[in-house]
């Protein structure tokens, strides 16, 4: 145990600044801002700062996230009476609440009854999409593989269909989640006690299982490429095309533990996918939730997966199913 | 014999804590060692436990057989076998593989030279386990607070435990921690790919290198954490990601036993906003 395990870079080795690969000429936009060193960051990581690249979707993204932003604070703001001090007594019970149901699809809405919401939500989305234009064209001006984007696209997936398509699909914006730190967490609860128990939800207990799939798998890939760092395991790129002991050592830790083992390549495959699939199935879950599934307990009572229970009073005739219900 | 190419010469003894060369050999792709040994003795008997504890129920179906530890009543005594006594056997098999299972990866790691990382992460997942099954219920007073066995069973747990505390989201620990979960998924999200794109660039460019990774980053956001930092990101955010989940739940009923929402009026009485 007394053995160095390399949590801290102990000593740090300053070469010039990395100014990265150049970038196709030409362009309105160049890489901006004059790197600095942060001694303690270099503990830890990586010790240089910038430079950065703005870029037109860089720039329209920021602009529009801090659109966004700035509505929603407003509003909570307005909330209070523009009272500083309960703005921040107040700030984490603080909401910009969709839309009421008698608004059903409208847009908009009139402002203080969800318009100021639907802008705050454009707003949003404009800038998420525009982010991940970014994503994209940052990989390809470097020639890289795209993967960042398309799982950035997974968790835009799973934010589109709570404050977008489940919506539009069921008729009302009411139907998506407030902005607000303690709303957001009431909405969750709700929807869960409308529909009959989140946990019944077989694509909610997938988007779970890669939760925490993901981050078991992150504390075993870090903690082993961590244990092989003295020799040289971090450089994973190297050992992906030039297999040294690092690897092999990494490989036979779980081979030995477990009888298998992922390569170093394939390691960050289950990474991504892991990664990937929670919001990827955590969105098909709130899609079908309301649209196509109204009860997961019953559903679940239906499909042997949950036990029903006897009534214990009377059975109750639902009013929706008696005629003339519905005028 | 299931040996990697380059397996033979890594196959060395020495490293074990326990036994010195007695278990010092492998089955197939397999190291035994000490631990090893009461691993397989733990995972044996906890899992034929199980099968005899199913077999009491009333249904062979997965998704429901479920075995419940004791009765409230029985406060923190032993438990006749039927009555939760398979629960509190079935716990201390399940902690002793799990014990086990991080020794052995000591052991491992000790003769293939690694650091010992790996088994550090993971009894900080055994200590989330305890905390839900042993520390709680002991500080609770009976085994009944603890989680029953069974795969949709232990979610109706969850979530009457959560409502018994009203409304769950609202326990800081638990904020953080789920915070720390998404983050860390986020953070898998973003390495995995990084990797993945620097060795499967555009089509007809060879392999690229860190400097490209470091490149994507700092012109993504302004800076990159690089090869040996994120491993460090990542290790961290994981483990605290558990820790926090084990301190989200052993303040709930120790320490705090009403609804989570009443918890946060001490930010609103805070003198300052007189």
């Amino acid at each position: 145990m007394a053995t160095y395990q390399n949590i801290f870079t102990q000593v740090q080795v300053r070469g010039p600044f990395h100014k990265g690969p150049p970038l196709e000429p030409g362009g309105p936009w160049v890489r901006k801002g004059k790197p600095r060193f942060i001694t303690l960051l270099g503990r830890f990581g990586d010790a240089q700062i910038g430079p950065f690249y703005l870029g037109f979707f860089g720039l329209a993204s920021i602009i529009c996230g801090f659109t966004a932003f700035e509505i929603i604070g407003l509003n909570m703001w307005a909330s209070v009476g523009w009272n500083p001090i309960q703005f921040v007594r107040q700030l984490p019970w603080l909401a910009l609440e969709p839309p009421a149901p008698s608004c059903r699809l409208h847009i908009p809405c009139p402002l203080n009854e969800g318009g100021w919401w639907q802008m705050a939500g454009f707003f949003l989305t404009t800038s998420l999409f525009l982010w991940w234009l970014r994503t994209y064209r940052r990989a390809r001006a470097l020639k890289m593989g795209t993967h960042v984007a398309w799982a950035f696209a997974a968790a835009i997936w799973l934010y589109f269909v709570l404050g977008f398509v489940r919506p539009v699909l069921l008729g009302r914006w009411s139907e998506a989640v407030p902005f607000g730190i303690f709303p957001h967490l009431d909405w969750v609860a709700a929807f869960s006690l409308r529909y009959g128990n989140l946990f019944y939800n077989p694509f909610h207990a997938l988007s779970i299982a890669f939760l925490y799939g993901s981050v078991l798998l992150f504390a075993m890939h870090a903690g082993t490429i961590l244990a092989v760092s003295r020799y040289g395991g971090e450089r994973e790129i190297e050992q992906i095309t030039d297999r040294g002991t690092a690897v092999e050592r990494a490989a036979l830790f779980w081979r030995w533990t477990m009888g298998f083992n992922a390569t170093m390549e394939s390691i960050h495959r289950w990474a991504w996918w892991f990664a990937v699939l929670c919001p990827l199935v955590g969105g098909i879950g709130i899609l079908l939730t309301g649209t196509v599934v109204d009860n997961w307990y019953l559903w679940a009572v239906k499909h042997g997966y949950a036990p029903g229970y006897p009534p214990i009073d009377p059975p109750v005739i639902d009013p929706a199913t008696i005629p003339g219900a519905g005028q | 014999m299931s040996m990697l190419s380059f397996e033979r010469k890594y196959r060395v003894r020495g490293g074990t804590l326990v036994g010195g060369d007695l278990f010092d050999f492998w089955v197939g792709p397999f190291f035994v060692g000490f631990f090893g040994v009461t691993a397989v003795f733990f995972i044996a008997l906890g899992t034929l436990l199980i099968l005899y504890g199913a077999s009491l129920g009333d249904t062979w179906n997965p998704w429901r057989i479920s075995i419940a530890p004791p009765d409230l009543s029985y406060g923190l005594a032993l438990a006749p076998l039927r009555e939760g006594g398979l629960w509190q056997l079935i716990t201390v098999c399940a902690l002793g593989a799990f014990i086990s299972w991080a020794l052995r990866e000591v052991e491992i790691a000790r003769k293939l030279g690694m650091g010992l990382h790996v088994p550090f992460a993971f009894s900080f997942a055994i200590l989330a386990y305890a905390t839900l099954e042993v520390f709680r219920p002991l500080l609770l007073g009976a085994w009944g607070h603890a989680f029953p066995y069974g795969i949709f069973s232990h979610l109706d747990w969850v979530s009457n435990t959560g409502y018994q505390y009203l409304h769950f989201h609202y326990n800081p620990a638990h904020m953080i921690a789920v915070s720390l979960f998404f983050t860390t998924t986020f953070a898998l999200a973003l390495h995995g790919s990084l990797i993945l794109s620097a060795a499967n660039p555009v089509p007809g460019t060879a392999v690229l290198t860190p400097e490209h990774e470091n490149a994507y980053f700092r012109d993504f956001i302004g800076y990159s954490i690089g090869t040996l930092g994120i491993h460090r990101l990542g290790l961290f955010l994981a483990i605290s990601a558990v820790f926090f989940a084990a301190v989200c739940i052993i303040i709930s009923g120790p320490l705090w036993t009403r609804g989570w929402p009443e918890y946060w009026t001490w930010w609103l009485d805070l003198p300052i906003w007189r």
